[in-house]
Parts: structure tokens; sequence; C-alpha cells
């Protein structure tokens, strides 16, 4: 998937960039609040109205046909609001695209894959906030798409659902998909991904492998923090957004 | 029950609704028929077949729209009629009753014309790429517009008979429809119902929201404006032809999307079906001699709606 220069003037911001992102691994996507995750997976996902393409296997993005989007990328927001009380596993189905013909045994497999198999037949708004967001991810894992555009799936899990879902990422990567996640947990993103995306004020400022990217100097420069004996320690000043 | 066995239930029950509807009081009927054979083949086809028809097409109509609306707003409190052109309809068909003496068709074209004019106009204040949003707000603006005109029309009516007229027509009624008003609306309440119908799948995808059914395919301005476009007109050549009936658009589909498990979309079909088939079956009560006047059909659905509302805060409060 090559992403070419893209750019969002509108705010939140996003310099100019460009990627080529490979098949098969998971790419991390990191910053402070504000510094242009959401922004770029979003153009990621074609949702950006600004300049810039997006090709997969260098066909376009936005001259895809609508039937072959779901199974090419999955876009899962990192909002979990809903507006209609419906079944998990009619939500998880709206996943294979519009007018797709049903495929219980894949939406069985993903609710599965999620650890939401027994929410099945439950009405997602009588479940957790946790639990609702296993089953937004089933639904962007339904289709078994090429690409995954993941914005903080693991925001709202308990500490077992977030190692799970990591490593679910991690199958899906094994099986040929390109994973790119969104993350906060600095730790996840470390032990996790192949790649990782730094951003700060919607600039691109580091990319490479974990250990390179989540450098002492980049930690105290972009996030204000450093890596203390007992965990994460907070510099005297927060991050500049 | 699975969807299909809903549709074919509620399929059933309009087709009986329908056959009820048009041989309404079989004994009188035969009474006519054997005294005067043509009275009773008048009454059947040129009476109950446009009044029946009406009734399942702006019922169907209203169903559907009204689920189609509650969908792309997201929002379970819209109805059909919120966007405006059922206003704007209302204002036409006044201007052209006052314009061309009152006559049913002068009505009729002009409520059609006033939606469509409506329509235009939402188009040219919101701009096609308009968020759905700023279109609500296009249309209640549009829709209070032509409310206030409306008003002012009806207190400028030229005599006190014009005014007693429309009003009562306003009240909505499928009393006295004749065929010609049923070949005006038709068109518009059948091209309305099945573009909505169409739009199902796509509908159900929005209740991701509208990015993510973006991302996977769909064209939101495009669904949007169908949507917008086919309740107008349907909305629309419902008031041309039978005045405003209320909230059967924001009832059937609250009754109806639980049985499909909460999908928007999949509720569109069913909702056209129940409409059709709530409408048949009010049109039919307003003709029991109660009052020794016939009941205005759009104050009977109005009297069952808000009890239907009274119900909801009920059932929300024990919760």
């Amino acid at each position: 998937m090559t992403l070419a220069a893209i750019a969002i003037a509108r705010p939140p911001m996003l310099a100019p960039l460009s990627l080529e992102l490979v098949p098969g691994s998971v790419t991390g996507v990191i910053g402070p609040n504000g510094s242009g995750k959401t922004t770029l997976l979003r153009a990621l996902a074609g949702l950006s109205r600004g300049p810039g393409t997006v090709t997969i296997d260098g066909a376009l993005l936005a001259t895809l046909p609508a039937a072959r989007r779901a199974r090419r990328l999955a876009w899962l927001p990192s909002t979990r609001d809903l507006a209609w009380p419906m079944l998990a596993r009619h939500l998880v189905a709206l996943g294979l695209g519009p007018g797709a013909a049903r495929d219980d045994a894949a939406i069985a497999a993903a609710l599965a894959a999620a650890d939401a198999g027994g929410f099945a037949t439950r009405r997602v708004d009588t479940l957790s906030t946790g639990e609702r967001a296993r089953v937004l991810l089933a639904r962007a894992l339904v289709a078994s798409p090429d690409w995954l555009l993941l914005d903080e799936p693991t925001a709202n899990l308990d500490p077992w659902h977030r190692l799970a879902v990591m490593a679910l990422l991690r199958r899906e990567a094994g099986r040929g998909a390109g994973v790119v996640v969104a993350l906060h947990d600095l730790d996840l993103a470390r032990r996790h991904c192949d790649r990782l995306l730094l951003l700060s004020g919607g600039n691109l400022v580091a990319d490479g492998p974990p250990d390179t990217v989540l450098s002492p100097a980049n930690l105290a420069r972009v996030f204000a923090i450093r890596d203390g004996i007992a965990g994460w320690e907070a510099l005297a000043a927060p991050p500049a957004s | 029950m699975t969807p299909a066995r809903l549709i074919a239930a509620l399929a059933l029950l309009t087709a009986a609704l329908a056959m009820a509807s048009l041989a309404w009081d079989p004994a009188g009927l035969r009474a006519v028929a054997a005294r005067d054979p043509d009275l009773a083949r008048a009454i059947l086809l040129e009476l109950r077949l446009p009044r029946t028809a009406l009734a399942l097409l702006i019922g169907a109509s209203l169903g559907a729209g009204g689920a189609a609306m509650q969908g792309l707003l997201r929002n379970p409190l819209a109805s059909p009629d919120v966007l405006g052109p059922s206003t704007g309809a209302a204002l036409g068909a006044i201007l052209a009753g006052y314009q061309f003496g009152g006559g049913p068709l002068a009505i009729a074209g002009g409520g059609i014309t006033g939606a469509v004019a409506a329509l235009l106009l939402l188009l040219a204040l919101a701009g096609p790429a308009a968020g759905t949003a700023t279109l609500v707000l296009a249309g209640v603006a549009i829709s209070a517009l032509a409310g206030a005109a409306m008003n002012l029309a009806l207190s400028l009516a030229p005599s006190p008979y014009a005014l007693y007229d429309l009003m009562f027509w306003l009240f909505g009624s499928l009393a006295d429809r004749s065929l010609p008003q049923l070949a005006i609306a038709a068109p518009w309440l059948l091209l309305g119902t099945a573009a909505l119908l169409a739009c199902r799948h796509r509908l159900d995808s929005l209740a991701l929201g509208e990015d993510v059914a973006q991302s996977l395919g769909v064209d939101i301005p495009r669904l949007r404006w169908t949507i917008v476009i086919a309740t107008g007109v349907t909305t629309g050549a419902g008031v041309a032809v039978a005045g405003s009936i209320g909230f059967v658009g924001l009832i059937v589909p609250h009754l109806v999307r639980p049985l499909v498990g909460g999908r928007p979309g999949a509720a569109l079909l069913p909702s056209a079906l129940a409409g059709a088939a709530l409408l048949t079956a009010a049109d039919m009560a307003v003709r029991l001699p109660i009052a020794g006047e016939e009941l205005k059909l759009g104050v009977l659905t109005a009297l069952i709606g808000a009890p239907f509302f009274l119900a909801l805060v009920l059932r929300g409060r024990g919760q």
C-alpha cells in the first residue's frame, strides 16, 4: 500500500508525507494527542478530501469498485458509538460490505477471533464499552481484508484482551494482511509492532523499527516522558502539540 | 420471526386489509348491486379503488420514508416530513386552490409543484456536497418558511368557505378521491418508494456511521440525496392528494425495527408494508359512522400516534 504525498490542510493538520507500507507486517502509529494519528489512518482509508492518493498494489483506492472495497481494506475508527441497538452478529455482517451475501462462518470466526463469540445474539447497546470494542473489531476482521487500518483498537480493553488483540493482529499479519494500528500504549507498540511511525504536530518525525523510534531522545522530545526504573516518568512540561 | 416471514406476514395482512377496504360493507354493496349494477361498479372502481390504492401507496411511502429518514439521520425521532417538501406541497396546494378554484386536480398539481420547488430550494440552499447536519438545518428552515407562508395564505383566504375547505383538506383524508387524482400521485409514490427500498443495504452500512460506510464503498452524498429526494416527492405527492397525514412515518419504523434486529435498512420493506396496512386500516376506521360526519384520516393517525409515544415514554420510565 502506498500513500503518495498526502497533505491535509485543515486541522488536525498533517504535513505532506509519502509512505510505503508492506503487507504481512504490523505497523504502529504513535504520537501524543493531536499529533495526526487518526488523520493519517483516515487518509490511508481514503477518507480525506485533501490532495494525495492512496494506491494498493498499484491500483488507486479511489477507483476501487465498492463491491471489492471490503475485501481490500477495513478501517476501524476510535469511536464506539452506535446509533441503533443492533444484534452483534448483524453488526459484524456489515463488515462484509453493503449487499454482500451473508457469510455466517466468517461472522462466527471474526467474533471468535475478537473473543466476542458469546455476544453474537446480544444487542450491542447491552454490552460494555470494551465488549462493544471487540464486536467492532470483529466487524473490521470479517471480510479478511488485505489491509487493516485500526484506530486505537486496544482502548477500553482490559490487560488480557489488549494482549489478545495484539496477538490477533500478529496472526492477521501472518496470513499476509498489512496491519496499521494507532496505539497509545508504548509498551504494546514496542513489543508487538514491526515498524513504528512517530507523529508529532502533524509531522512524521521518525519511521523505523521500535527500538530506534522509541529512543530516549524521541521519547523526551515528542512525548515528554522518560523510561524510569518503575515505568514511564513524566517530564516537567507536557508534550508540544 | 425471520425477516422473510415478517415480510410475508405483513404482505398478507396488507392484502387482506386492501380487500376489506374494497369490499367494505358487503351486504350494502350487494343490495346496491341488486338494484343498480352500474352504480355498484362505479362505487367499486371509481370510489373504492382510488381510495384503497392511495391508502396503500401513501401508507407504504410514509413507512419507508420514515424508516429511511431515521436511518439516514441516525435518529429514531426523524419523520419523512422533517425536511420541508411536505410543507412546500401544502403551500403549493393552497396557492393552486386559490388560483384555480379549488378543484382536486389543481390542488394535487399545485401540491406536487410545491414539493418539487421545496426540494430544489433545499438543493440550492444546502448545496450538493452538504453534510447531513447542514441538510437538516436547511430543510427545517425551508419547512418553517413554507409553514409561515401557508398560514399567511390561509389568513388571506378569499372567503370563509375557501378557508374552511382548505383547513379541512389539510387535516388529511382519502374520502372521495378519484382515479385522476390517483393517476397524478401514483407515479411519484411508486418511484419514490422503490428508490427508497433500493437503499436498504447502504442504509444498513450507515448504522456504523457515515465514515465507516464510506470506507465500505458507500457513496454517502448520493445516498443522502436519493433518500431526501425520494422522501420529498413521496410525502409531497401524498400531501397533494390526501392532505397531511402525520405520525405514520414516525411510528411504523419504531414498531418494525426491533423485529429485524434493529437494522435500519432491513426495516425499510417491512415498514413500507406496515405503513400500507396501518393507513388502510385507519382509512376503514374513519368510515365507521361515529359522529355522523366522517372522521378525518390525519386526525385519526395523530390520535393513534400520540398515545403510542406516551407508551414509549412509560416504557422508558420503567427501564
